[in-house]
């Protein structure tokens, strides 16, 4: 980015020397409270993973809690003191590796004298993260075209719903997931046509598709699914190894021990990456997000594109949907998407509206949301409630300090007129 | 658009155009008439859609179908009994049944009894308390319509300002009334305010999108309050449930009970005005409208952006705070974990069907209000469960957005457009 070469030019802007001033507190915290008292004791770390019977070996990490703290403190410590002196060239680099060093110091200060599954704990990670980048896809194809998609989480929570009633009524996990797509296609083509051909502000057509959703699939469960159950029993997608490279010790569990939609997710990232980028269609549809009317001027059919981005992205949000329900819990509840399509389009800012890095901003939220469930296990004295807040916290830290940097289309959000 | 971070501030008002000109060209659309045209037939179209979600919904008018090869008329006469019954009941359980009505006011003028007069027009007095948040919460997300800033999370608003009131509520004691009520809604207004205008400094400091963050800031109350129901705030005996709050604290009923309604609905009638008076009619609402309007002139004009922003959210959320303080101490008098049914989300149709103008977001949530209370009474007599009213909002939303929709089906002429579109609709 511009922007970080010019930082040693310019003349340092306050925000350097709170950016300084954060990693001193944070690395002053690390070394006290959490490294006191903490002397002689191990973390233990288990990366041997074991999921449906299937036991992948791998040797414990074993680390004394104290040292470690101290080095992952001293470490922070000199970033800041160098910070504040000199400045970093990429601060935002920085920052990222600081987060992660202040997570690593909590979780072995969590897992003090204590075992965490270090494999367990991302595998789920994964797992939950994946309706996120599911989501972020689906808001990046829409956005890049310039249609804003803030009803993601109204499309999954449809296919959801449609997946499951499809899969238990036709005993067919593949014949849920379609109907989760079309549905969710449609709501897709509902705000397409709104905001395309009504010119309906984006905000409010995405927003009526989350309520007319959240009032139709709750209406439908109480009229049709609660007194039929055995249209809300579709089963579960299994896990399918990927033979010889599941046996590699903790990749092997975490990438290719899962779903065939998660699979799909990794194939629709790569895919999406190659389309946006080495493609004719994408070179148009980033046209059309970036400036419609010279898109227009050089022929290129505004509306058509903008109408099969806004489709895909409804394929995205649909198999987001149809994993949350028959891909990981395996019946629909009430509003089970909590937030998930919101999350996506967070990982997808964080992600400047690419690919790699909306993947990798769903993997945190999707770490936090794991994290729940792991540290209550570990109890480490912080109610499990308060430990829920973290993904939201977590989403609104990201776009406060990633959004004015990352550079959305230019087109986003703006119906186009004819002249 | 550069990637210098003093272009970060100047980044947020330009997305806020989006809101500004959807809703200027929305009022630049209607003429005086048509303001009520349009929302009319819009709800009147979302009724008659509802029709074949209540008829998806009732067992009796879906068996029916079975037999249809055989007697068609027959079926068509079962689901005309089912829709006539339910729709009947969602009118009696709004209003109320008008000849009970007229026999209790007669039985009262000749006895003086008043049990069945309370009784009979019980159901009336329930939509009004319904319609009591409604009103609130429709007025926060019609204010920061406004302002070009979309307040997605009053649900949340809600919660922590039902929080703050209960805990106002309970704790302090050995007050008068008029000192401590006040003290509790105030304590709901501000906590809802802190909760709104969190999202709204972040957008104007750093541009993040305020419908993203007002939803996680949802999610954030839920969480808490489920923290504080199980721990700080739990009734002495353990259970998710506050301590009921002191008598001094409550918002007086208007009747006896069984019915509910309380003086907030007189209060929430008070806010519509001041909301008028306050956006029409001082300095601070003008910069407000104006930023909704054309941020880049207000900037211009001198208007501080990003403090306006931080306003606007501010009083947003004091809105919706008040509705959560008003149902603690007019209705619940204790906080309970589901405290609020998706009203907060509810508003945004509210506010869109108002034109985010506070007569025609009271005049909304009136409509909703009484919608709601008949759709009890319809799930119970007619098994359509209650949800069916957050479809018909949904529909709602669609004609309201989009009147071409309603004009095409209703042959209506579409009025003549001002020239008052600025350029904006090709910033961004």
């Amino acid at each position: 980015m511009a922007q970080a070469t010019q930082t040693l030019a310019k003349p340092r802007a306050l925000r350097e020397y709170v950016i300084g001033a954060g990693l001193l507190i944070a690395g002053l915290l690390v070394l006290w409270p959490l490294a006191s008292g903490t002397g002689g004791l191990v973390s233990t770390f288990v990366l041997t993973s074991r999921r449906a019977g299937v036991e992948i070996l791998a040797p414990d990490l074993v680390l004394p809690t104290q040292i470690s703290l101290y080095v992952l403190g001293a470490a922070l410590v000199l970033a800041a003191v160098w910070q504040l002196a000199r400045g970093f060239p990429r601060v935002n680099l920085v920052l990222g590796l600081a987060a992660l060093t202040v997570i690593a110091a909590f979780l072995t200060w969590a897992t003090r004298d204590k075992s965490l599954n270090l494999t367990g704990m991302l595998v789920s990670s994964l797992v939950r993260a994946a309706p996120i980048a599911f989501a972020a896809l689906s808001g990046l194809y829409s956005e890049r075209s310039g249609v804003v998609n803030i009803g993601i989480e109204g499309m999954m929570l449809g296919s959801a719903f449609t997946a499951v009633v499809v899969a238990s009524a036709s005993d067919s996990l593949f014949l849920g997931v379609v109907g989760g797509i079309i549905v969710a296609a449609l709501l897709a083509l509902l705000h397409g046509v709104l905001s395309i051909r009504y010119r309906v502000n984006q905000i409010i057509s995405g927003t009526m598709v989350i309520i007319l959703m959240l009032g139709l699939t709750s209406y439908l469960q109480r009229a049709i699914l609660n007194e039929n159950p055995q249209l809300n029993e579709p089963g579960t997608i299994s896990e399918m190894a990927i033979p010889g490279l599941s046996r590699i010790p903790v990749i092997g569990p975490i990438l290719f021990n899962q779903t065939i939609l998660i699979y799909i997710l990794f194939l629709l990232l790569i895919l999406t990456q190659v389309i946006m980028y080495q493609t004719r269609w994408g070179l148009r549809v980033r046209a059309v997000g970036e400036h419609p009317r010279a898109a227009d001027t050089l022929g290129i059919n505004v509306f058509r594109t903008r109408y099969i981005s806004v489709l895909l992205s409804g394929v995205m949000a649909g198999l987001g949907g149809a994993y949350m329900s028959i891909g990981a819990v395996g019946r629909f509840n009430e509003g089970m998407t909590s937030g998930k399509g919101f999350l996506g389009l967070a990982a997808m800012i964080f992600g400047n509206w690419n690919p790699g890095g909306s993947f990798l901003g769903a993997m945190i939220f999707g770490f936090f949301d794991s994290w729940q469930e792991k540290l209550s296990i570990l109890q480490v004295g912080v109610p499990p409630d308060l430990l829920g807040m973290a993904p939201y916290l977590a989403t609104m830290v990201v776009l406060a300090g990633v959004v004015g940097r990352s550079r959305m289309p230019a087109a986003d959000g703006t119906p186009y007129e004819k002249q | 658009m550069s990637d210098k971070p003093e272009n970060a501030p100047a980044q947020a008002p330009t997305e806020a155009e989006a809101g500004g000109t959807s809703l200027q060209r929305m009022a630049a659309r209607t003429g005086k008439l048509e303001s009520l045209l349009v929302p009319g037939l819009a709800v009147l179209t979302a009724l008659i859609l509802g029709a074949f979600f209540i008829l998806a919904a009732n067992p009796l008018a879906r068996g029916s179908w079975q037999a249809f090869t055989q007697d068609p008329l027959g079926t068509l006469g079962t689901n005309w009994t089912v829709l006539r019954d339910s729709y009947l009941a969602l009118f009696e359980g709004a209003f109320g049944n008008p000849a009970a009505a007229v026999q209790a006011i007669r039985n009262w003028s000749d006895t003086g009894e008043t049990r069945p007069l309370l009784d009979a027009f019980r159901p009336f007095a329930e939509s009004l308390t319904i319609s009591t948040p409604y009103i609130f919460l429709g007025l926060a997300v019609a204010l920061g319509f406004r302002g070009g800033l979309f307040n997605i999370g009053a649900e949340g608003q809600l919660f922590v300002g039902g929080l703050a009131s209960a805990y106002v509520g309970y704790s302090l004691t050995g007050l008068p009334w008029y000192v401590h009520l006040p003290l509790a809604l105030g304590a709901g207004m501000a906590a809802g305010g802190i909760w709104a205008a969190i999202p709204g400094f972040l957008k104007a400091r750093t541009g993040a999108h305020e419908v993203i963050n007002t939803i996680m800031m949802n999610w954030i109350a839920f969480r808490l309050t489920d923290y504080l129901l199980t721990g700080p705030m739990a009734r002495p005996d353990g259970l998710p449930i506050t301590p009921v709050i002191l008598p001094s604290a409550y918002l007086p009923a208007l009747f006896p009970r069984p019915m509910r309604v309380h003086v907030g609905f007189f209060l929430a009638l008070g806010m519509v005005l001041l909301v008028y008076w306050f956006l029409w009619k001082t300095t601070w609402g003008f910069e407000i409208r104006m930023v909704g309007a054309n941020p880049r002139a207000a900037k211009y004009a001198g208007v501080k952006i990003a403090r306006t922003m931080v306003l606007t959210m501010g009083l947003s959320g004091a809105l919706a705070g008040l509705a959560g303080a008003s149902q603690i101490l007019g209705v619940d008098h204790q906080m309970v974990r589901a405290f609020s049914s998706g009203f907060g989300f509810d508003s945004i149709a509210l506010a869109l069907l108002g034109n985010s103008h506070p007569a025609g977001v009271l005049l909304a949530s009136l409509l909703f209000g009484f919608l709601r209370g008949g759709a009890a009474r319809m799930q119970s007599i007619a098994s359509v469960p209650v949800e069916l009213i957050r479809i018909i909002q949904g529909m709602v939303i669609i004609f309201v957005a989009a009147p071409e929709i309603v004009r095409g089906l209703y042959r209506l002429r579409a009025p003549r457009l001002k020239e008052v579109q600025p350029a904006t609709s090709q910033s961004g």
